[in-house]
């Protein structure tokens, strides 16, 4: 291996706005088995040490290193640099606001969504710390966790058309998340209050049905799925609505 | 300046530090958690095996209960733990288990009827069942007499801590993310909140309360090779040594785990060699068994590692840019086993090797993995030295994990402990006043902005953040990794201490201006050095092997000497910690007697 890589690099640090946006070039000989993680470390650590990025466990898992990788949302810590061109373009996530060069605040936009959908299990029972868990299916229960599977990197949203221009819309990543409690027997909402939740433009209305969320999670959650079982849904609840005879149908 | 008052402040986002504020909201208080980033982004979400409560509701778990876990917990501490607070923690875990299904977590259940599981790499068949059918299940782990360890497929940490958060947000929690707090405030007897720098706009803020939680988590990013986030740095310890007044527990307690990928040091399942996976050298020879014939590599985490490094030394390793590494080899197992039961293994490897394990050799070397040691604690949570300061989780030495601590007995710390030490905050609370003295937050404050000053102004040098770290990783590594002898461990404590001097001379080569992330190392890094220097300096004077402690030149466990817990503190000023030692426990249910694996010799008190 001895490829010399060239990094395009956007750089704004909005705390110092006498220093405009700009592109920095900054040039690396390729390792074996090297990654955007460590790429980027060794151009903070060796050539610019105010260069801003976010890396957290740095083995896919925890959604804190999404970017646009040559036009593309992804996560850099499991990008390999042998699977990239010589020349590589990094930008922030957009839809995001921008901390400084590739590092966005996630952390607000996630915080708002899970607030309006009220991402907990709504019950009306006390835990009785005396008494045994309540059953489950196990074939259920991994269901719900193949939903819970997101890990807020943001990728769907920065490559979703609707979020981009409206900054209150759900994404698809509050639709799943709002399917993962429609699953779960133990959050007792009823149809009627999801709708409150999602039949808007905020929501399930807001969706264009173009798939960019699909195509750029890394986790393959399958937000297609959960979006179509909610169009479905919540099509129906409104027809119940229309006619006036929305019985609590709890799922 | 911003000052944001509350009740309680939890430094620390984590499975600890929200189950501990949940206590304190669900009782009417409010609680804030700082955390460095996005709250569910903290490495508890990265735990994937499980967390032990003996509930006892699968075949293989058949006749557990808690005696039994905390024979096997104490075991596990090499009878370094304390008795009172393992008899705590073996007699909750069981409930909060149940108390996070309540909360929504989505915990794998018994399915009836017959199925199969591999051991050493054979297959054998279990029943489950048909009563126990949809309670909570669990899979086996290291060093548990019984399957006890309870799990989401492979993303425990991510599911309870996405729960956790999501109680927290519904009970009114706040949480503060993109901060970091950089100064406890305190008058030498209370401690009265921190001094926070903010990660969005580089601001400094105070935070003030009645009572304040460390849960930062480890400190595994003071070595160079670590299975840990990279935000595990120790800022949560620094912060309280800096106070000179409370004291750190056992920080030469440092655990090993045999199987770290390289060049990332991600971790990839004990499941790998349980189930029948093989260590070779650079002549892709198999040499676990000439060390540990019967076990080879199945034997404790503790022991593997030790040899695999033995091995590496003797130069059999394969060399790499990255240093030297050993291969893990899983191809025998099979297509199949490798695609389904060693899922996340496979995804792992491809993913950030660009390898398939069904067919190619996977590189591993031991890498730090966990931190037994940090802020000390009474068995309410309550930190030496200073009123109103409390730790929990991997933070804390609370300590229920004394020299070693078993898999998912972690996990199940953070939210055991968030639960007892939680109730016990609420008791604090009750009874406490807020008297916050204006002068001792300005001085605390002033003291911040001039450090931060003098970073960018470079006033007291321009030594680099970064190549300081870089010399402190080479001398923890060299000095104090998984073998320590006299002369490797006085050689590293010179040189920590001399790098601790040229630390204090760190100025920025940046401009530093707003979320500058030159400035946050340079503000930590001398802090980073005195961890470093307790590790070693404690290595260095505890003249036994125990648990994960082991000496060359002093093989043994010495009960007779030994039987106690290292407490370091940091006088202002110092070049080295203040070392002071007490009972490792006040209550033996358990005398201390042989562990049953790992060998080694002991010297009885
Ligand atoms: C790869 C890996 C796998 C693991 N698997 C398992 C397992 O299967 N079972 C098990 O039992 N254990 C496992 N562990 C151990 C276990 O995950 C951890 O011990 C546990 O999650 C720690 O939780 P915590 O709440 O104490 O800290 P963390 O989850 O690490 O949270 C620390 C919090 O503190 C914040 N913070 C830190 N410093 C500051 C500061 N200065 N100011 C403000 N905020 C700060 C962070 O942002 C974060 O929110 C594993 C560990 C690793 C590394
Ligand atoms: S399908 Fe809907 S949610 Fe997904 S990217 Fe398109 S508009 Fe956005
Ligand atoms: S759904 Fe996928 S892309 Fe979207 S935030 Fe979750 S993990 Fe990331
Ligand atoms: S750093 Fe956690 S997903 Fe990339």
């Amino acid at each position: 291996m001895s490829r010399i890589l060239t990094f395009n690099i956007f750089r704004y640090n909005p705390q110092d706005p006498g220093t405009p946006p700009r592109m920095d070039r900054f040039m690396l000989d390729e390792t074996d088995r090297m990654t955007l993680f460590i790429a980027l470390n060794r151009i903070r650590e060796e050539q610019d040490p105010s260069l801003m990025f976010d890396f957290c466990c740095r083995a896919g898992i925890c959604g804190a290193c999404g970017m646009v990788i040559n036009g593309r949302p992804g996560l850099a810590c499991h990008t390999k640099t042998k699977d990239l061109p010589e020349t590589i373009t990094l930008m922030p996530l957009p839809a995001f606001k921008l901390v400084g060069d590739l590092s966005v605040d996630t952390g607000t936009w996630f915080r708002e969504m899970y607030q309006k959908v009220e991402s907990w299990v709504h019950t009306s029972k006390e835990f009785d710390p005396a008494a045994l868990e309540e059953r489950m299916d196990n074939g259920l229960a991994e269901e719900i966790y193949e939903l819970e599977r997101c890990i807020e990197c943001g990728c769907c949203v920065a490559a979703c058309g609707t979020a981009l221009i409206r900054p209150d819309f759900l994404g698809a990543v509050g639709l799943n998340r709002i399917a993962r409690f429609i699953l779960d027997p133990r959050d007792e909402r009823t149809d009627k209050e999801y709708f409150e939740i999602v039949g808007n433009d905020q929501g399930i209305f807001g969706c264009m049905g173009l798939l960019g969320c699909e195509d750029v999670c890394p986790k393959g959650l399958p937000l297609q799925d959960q979006l179509g079982m909610l169009r479905r849904k919540m099509a129906f609840t409104a027809l119940k609505s229309l006619v006036g005879k929305h019985k609590h149908a709890h799922k | 300046m911003q000052t944001i008052y509350s009740d309680l402040l939890c430094i620390g986002a984590g499975l600890a530090g929200e189950r501990v504020a949940i206590e304190a909201a669900s009782a009417g208080f409010d609680a804030v958690c700082l955390s460095i980033v996005p709250a569910r982004r903290s490495h508890s979400s990265a735990a994937q095996g499980g967390m032990q409560a003996a509930l006892g509701n699968c075949a293989m778990g058949e006749g557990d209960g808690p005696d039994v876990h905390f024979a096997d917990t104490v075991k596990g501490s090499d009878w370094g733990c304390d008795q009172e607070v393992a008899r705590l923690f073996v007699d909750t875990a069981p409930i909060v288990m149940r108390e996070l299904a309540a909360w929504g977590v989505p915990w794998n259940r018994v399915v009836p009827g017959e199925s199969k599981y591999f051991k050493g790499g054979k297959e054998f068949t279990k029943v489950e069942k048909k009563e126990k059918e949809g309670l909570i299940t669990a899979r086996a782990f290291g060093g548990t007499a019984k399957w006890r360890t309870c799990y989401t497929s492979d993303g425990t940490g991510h599911t309870v801590l996405y729960t956790m958060d999501n109680r927290a947000a519904q009970l009114g929690v706040v949480v503060h993310d993109r901060v970091e707090a950089i100064s406890l405030i305190h008058d030498g007897t209370r401690c009265m909140g921190a001094v926070v720098r903010c990660l969005k706009t580089g601001d400094l803020r105070v935070y003030l309360a009645k009572a304040t939680l460390i849960a930062s988590g480890g400190f595994g990013r003071i070595y160079r090779e670590s299975t840990n986030a990279v935000i595990n740095d120790g800022g949560g310890h620094v912060i309280a040594l800096d106070t000179g007044v409370v004291p750190l527990g056992n920080m030469e307690a440092v655990q090993f785990h045999p199987t770290g990928i390289v060049p990332t040091d991600i971790l990839v399942t004990e499941g790998c060699r349980g189930d029948g996976g093989t260590l070779l050298d650079v002549n892709e020879n198999r040499f676990m068994p000439e060390y540990e014939p019967d076990k080879a590599e199945l034997a404790s985490r503790d022991v593997v590692s030790r040899w695999m490094t033995v091995h590496m030394q003797k130069g059999f390793g394969v060399k790499s840019p990255y240093g030297d590494h050993l291969w893990l080899d899983i191809r025998h197992l099979g297509i199949d086993h490798i695609r389904t039961k060693l899922r996340e293994v496979d995804e792992i490897c491809k993913s950030f090797l660009g390898i398939d394990p069904a067919y190619q050799l996977i590189p591993v070397r031991p890498t730090q993995h966990y931190s037994m040691g940090g802020v000390r604690t009474n068995k309410d949570g309550a930190a030496y030295g200073l009123a109103g300061l409390f730790s929990a989780g991997e933070s804390a030495c609370w300590d229920m994990h004394g020299f070693n601590r078993l898999g998912g007995n972690s996990l199940a710390e953070t939210v055991v402990a968030g639960n007892i030490i939680g109730k016990k905050v609420v008791d604090y609370l009750k009874g406490c006043e807020a008297i916050f003295n204006s002068k001792v937050v300005d001085a605390a404050v002033a003291k911040q902005a001039a450090r931060i000053t003098a970073l960018r102004n470079r006033s007291n040098g321009s030594e680099s953040a970064y190549a300081v770290r870089e010399a402190m990783f080479d001398a923890i590594m060299k000095g104090a990794g998984i073998f320590r002898n006299e002369k490797d461990l006085t050689e590293c404590v010179e040189t920590l201490q001399a790098l601790h001097e040229r630390a204090g001379r760190v100025g920025l080569k940046s401009n530093g201006v707003g979320p500058n992330p030159e400035l946050t190392l340079a503000l930590k890094i001398q802090g980073m050095v005195k961890l470093a220097l307790c590790v070693a300096y404690g290595a260095l004077k505890r003249t036994e092997s125990r648990g994960s402690h082991t000496r060359e030149d002093f093989p043994e466990r010495n009960d007779r000497d030994w039987l106690n817990r290292t407490l370091a503190t940091w006088p202002e000023g110092a070049s080295l910690p203040e070392l002071s030692y007490e009972a490792a426990t006040k209550v033996f249910e358990i005398p201390p007697g042989d562990r049953g694996y790992g060998g080694g010799k002991i010297i009885s008190a």
